[in-house]
């Protein structure tokens, strides 16, 4: 294990990391599925992989657990070379998307199936499956076959199983996709709560951003087999680093334009879409003249009937759709250029106006400190 | 709950089975009572050559029940004998077909699908070709001056020729031979089925591969297996053709005692004796049990919805 750790101080990344993945690549026949993947996730740390399916996180966590082997790169968990570790000798154990429970064995056999298999004592085995049932309040059906529990039941099993072994890394696959549409978010906090406390290494896999923002401390977001932005929820949402994870974490308006004016405290960016241009409150690295993308998401976007003061960050145009969700409303503004914006308004400040119609004439504005630059 | 007229109509799903049992009542279930209305009859020359039950005489209608056929074969200890070698038999050939079968099974369930349907039809092609034809073949092959042996010398391997052909070792191979795609069959729907993810889970909680098959796939195909072992055990007691091809004059089986009685000695209520007493002994326990199985599955599977 020398060598891994060698490789280890080599990386040059979070100091602190405790699973760390190296130029990781995974390629079926003619397809890559990973690319130089790279990750480095804390002690204690709740990691999403989030991106939409065949992006290649699903084979990431595949290589994570052992199921697949790494065409190249390097896993390090703990400062050891896992790589080629096989499933059974790795500590990381994993929940996987239809829970795959053995139907023939009883929840408490479920559960306790990882200890055995390690040879612990008959009687420490019952007190450790019984302590994590009653940390997952499923201690009263251990007698139960899978097949005897609702879905939601199901899931605290499966979460069970996987932590009774106290592995050092938890792998959640798609932890919420096989639970209804109502218990999700509550299931999301429960789930994210346990884990805190137990305060296990966790990295799950998702397609549904909610659920990452809602349960990871941190995620990534993967396209076409790489990890293109890591960050928290916050730092994601206000700073993507590209056009891609800027409309793929949340909905955004993007526009494409020219640096006219670089100060170190702000930009002016013309657009063929709007008359008048851009103010960013933000330096930028890309030098005048540069075809750059300007991001402002939809609840930035100010509605409002009468022309807004100053002469920049507005424009003009007419409502051609509504929609009314409930706590807030969706408008899409064709602009006097027809380029198409959204803009999210909340119910109260709706109620509170005369609310623009369909084919009404209204004027969207934004703050300079509501846009971001992407330069990819 | 209100019920109204389309609870006392009959389902359609009634109707569909309808004509299956009534099929089955017609060829299985009659017959088998002629045959019991046969054991209780006594030999008598002519056509048929067995008494009636019932006679009508003096005003009164006589029911006459011989049980000659039954009191010979519990005192007769050739019947015994008879009925233990034929299960005998069955049960060595049913071992034999899971222990051959299962490997074979497993390996077509775990190959890539094209190569799976291929595999199948290899074990399902044999069917396309008469069971008699079969055994024949096993006959040129096994008999002294056979292939078996010829190749055997050839090679060096022996100087003599084995004696296999008309003894139990024949027998045995052309049962496991012509048992085992019944076997195999069953089992490997069991098997293809089975979630491979199970597995995976299993090696993620620290089980080997030896160790996630012994608790995980051969618990899971046990439904398989025992399909498999019914459809070759219930054929095999009663095995006719095999044992009286290949077996020798002491390779005593329930069908060929049957065969006896009935062609060679006409004694129709002797036949007819053994074969309800095989019947009730141990075909109905095994039904039993088939259907305990059957509805344990059942209910497993509507748990799942």
């Amino acid at each position: 294990m020398a060598d891994g750790r060698l490789a280890a101080q080599q990386y040059p990344g979070d100091p602190d990391a405790f699973v760390r993945v190296v130029d990781l690549v995974k390629i079926f026949g003619d397809t890559v599925a990973v690319r130089s993947a790279c990750l480095s996730v804390r002690r204690h740390e709740l990691f999403a992989l989030l991106g939409s399916s065949g992006c290649g996180k699903s084979t990431l966590l595949r290589m994570l657990a052992g199921f697949e082997q790494a065409t190249s790169g390097q896993i390090l968990l703990d400062g050891e070379d896992i790589t080629a570790v096989p499933p059974y000798r790795r500590p990381v154990n994993m929940m996987f998307q239809s829970y795959a429970l053995f139907p023939h064995m009883t929840v408490e056999a479920n559960v306790a199936f990882g200890l055995r298999q390690e040879g612990v004592a008959a009687n420490e085995i019952h007190d450790r499956v019984f302590e994590v049932l009653d940390l997952v309040q499923m201690a009263g059906y251990a007698r139960r076959k899978p097949h005897q529990l609702s879905g939601g039941q199901q899931q605290r099993v499966a979460l069970a199983r996987s932590l009774v072994k106290r592995p050092k890394l938890l792998l959640l696959d798609e932890p919420m996709s096989a639970l209804d549409k109502q218990i999700r978010q509550k299931t999301q906090i429960e789930l994210a709560r346990i884990l805190d406390q137990v305060g296990v290494t966790c990295i799950m896999v998702t397609h549904d951003q909610e659920e990452a923002m809602t349960m990871a401390h941190r995620l990534g977001v993967m396209t076409e087999g790489r990890i293109v932005q890591c960050g928290t929820p916050q730092e994601v949402y206000a700073f993507p680093a590209s056009r891609f994870v800027a409309g793929f974490i949340g909905s955004t308006n993007l526009f494409t334009g020219t640096i006219v004016v670089d100060e170190p405290d702000h930009v002016a960016i013309e657009s063929e879409d709007l008359a008048r241009p851009l103010h960013v409150s933000h330096g930028v690295s890309e030098p005048l003249g540069m075809e750059v993308h300007v991001s402002i998401r939809p609840e930035r976007m100010v509605v409002s009937r009468g022309q807004p003061a100053g002469e920049r960050n507005w424009a003009h145009g007419m409502v051609s759709h509504m929609a009314w969700l409930g706590r807030y409303a969706l408008y899409q503004i064709r602009l006097d250029s027809g380029k198409v914006v959204e803009a999210s308004v909340p119910s109260q400040a709706l109620s509170q106006t005369d609310a623009p119609g369909i084919d009404d004439e209204v004027y969207v504005s934004w703050d300079s400190d509501s846009a971001t630059v992407l330069a990819s | 709950m209100k019920r109204n007229w389309r609870d006392f109509r009959p389902p359609a799903r009634a109707l569909a089975i309808v004509p299956p049992f009534a099929w089955l009542a017609l060829f299985l279930l009659v017959p088998f009572l002629l045959v019991l209305k046969i054991s209780f009859a006594d030999l008598k020359f002519g056509v048929p050559p067995y008494t009636s039950l019932a006679e009508f005489g003096d005003e009164a209608m006589r029911v006459t029940l011989h049980v000659r056929g039954y009191v010979l074969l519990f005192t007769d200890s050739l019947y015994a004998g008879t009925y233990l070698n034929s299960i005998k038999v069955a049960a060595v050939t049913t071992l034999w077909c899971v222990l051959l079968g299962y490997p074979v099974a497993y390996y077509i369930a775990r190959s890539r699908p094209g190569l799976r349907n291929l595999l199948m039809l290899a074990v399902i092609l044999p069917f396309w070709t008469s069971l008699l034809l079969r055994v024949y073949a096993w006959v040129g092959i096994l008999r002294n001056d056979g292939v078996l042996n010829g190749l055997l010398m050839w090679l060096g391997v022996i100087d003599r020729p084995l004696e296999i052909y008309r003894t139990d070792l024949a027998v045995y191979i052309g049962m496991v031979y012509a048992y085992l795609p019944f076997f195999i069959l069953p089992l490997y729907a069991t098997l293809v089925k089975l979630d491979l993810r199970l597995l995976e889970a299993a090696y993620d909680l620290g089980a080997r591969p030896w160790q996630a098959f012994l608790r995980v796939t051969l618990p899971l195909s046990r439904p398989g297996v025992l399909a498999g072992a019914m459809l070759v055990f219930i054929p095999s007691v009663g095995e006719y053709v095999i044992p009286e091809m290949l077996g020798g004059a002491n390779t005593l089986m329930m069908g060929r005692v049957m065969w006896g009685e009935f062609f060679t000695n006409a004694d129709w209520p002797m036949a007819a004796s053994i074969t309800v007493v095989m019947v009730l002994l141990l075909l109905v326990p095994l039904a039993i049990f088939q259907y305990g199985q059957v509805r344990q599955m059942e209910q497993a599977r509507e748990g799942l919805r």
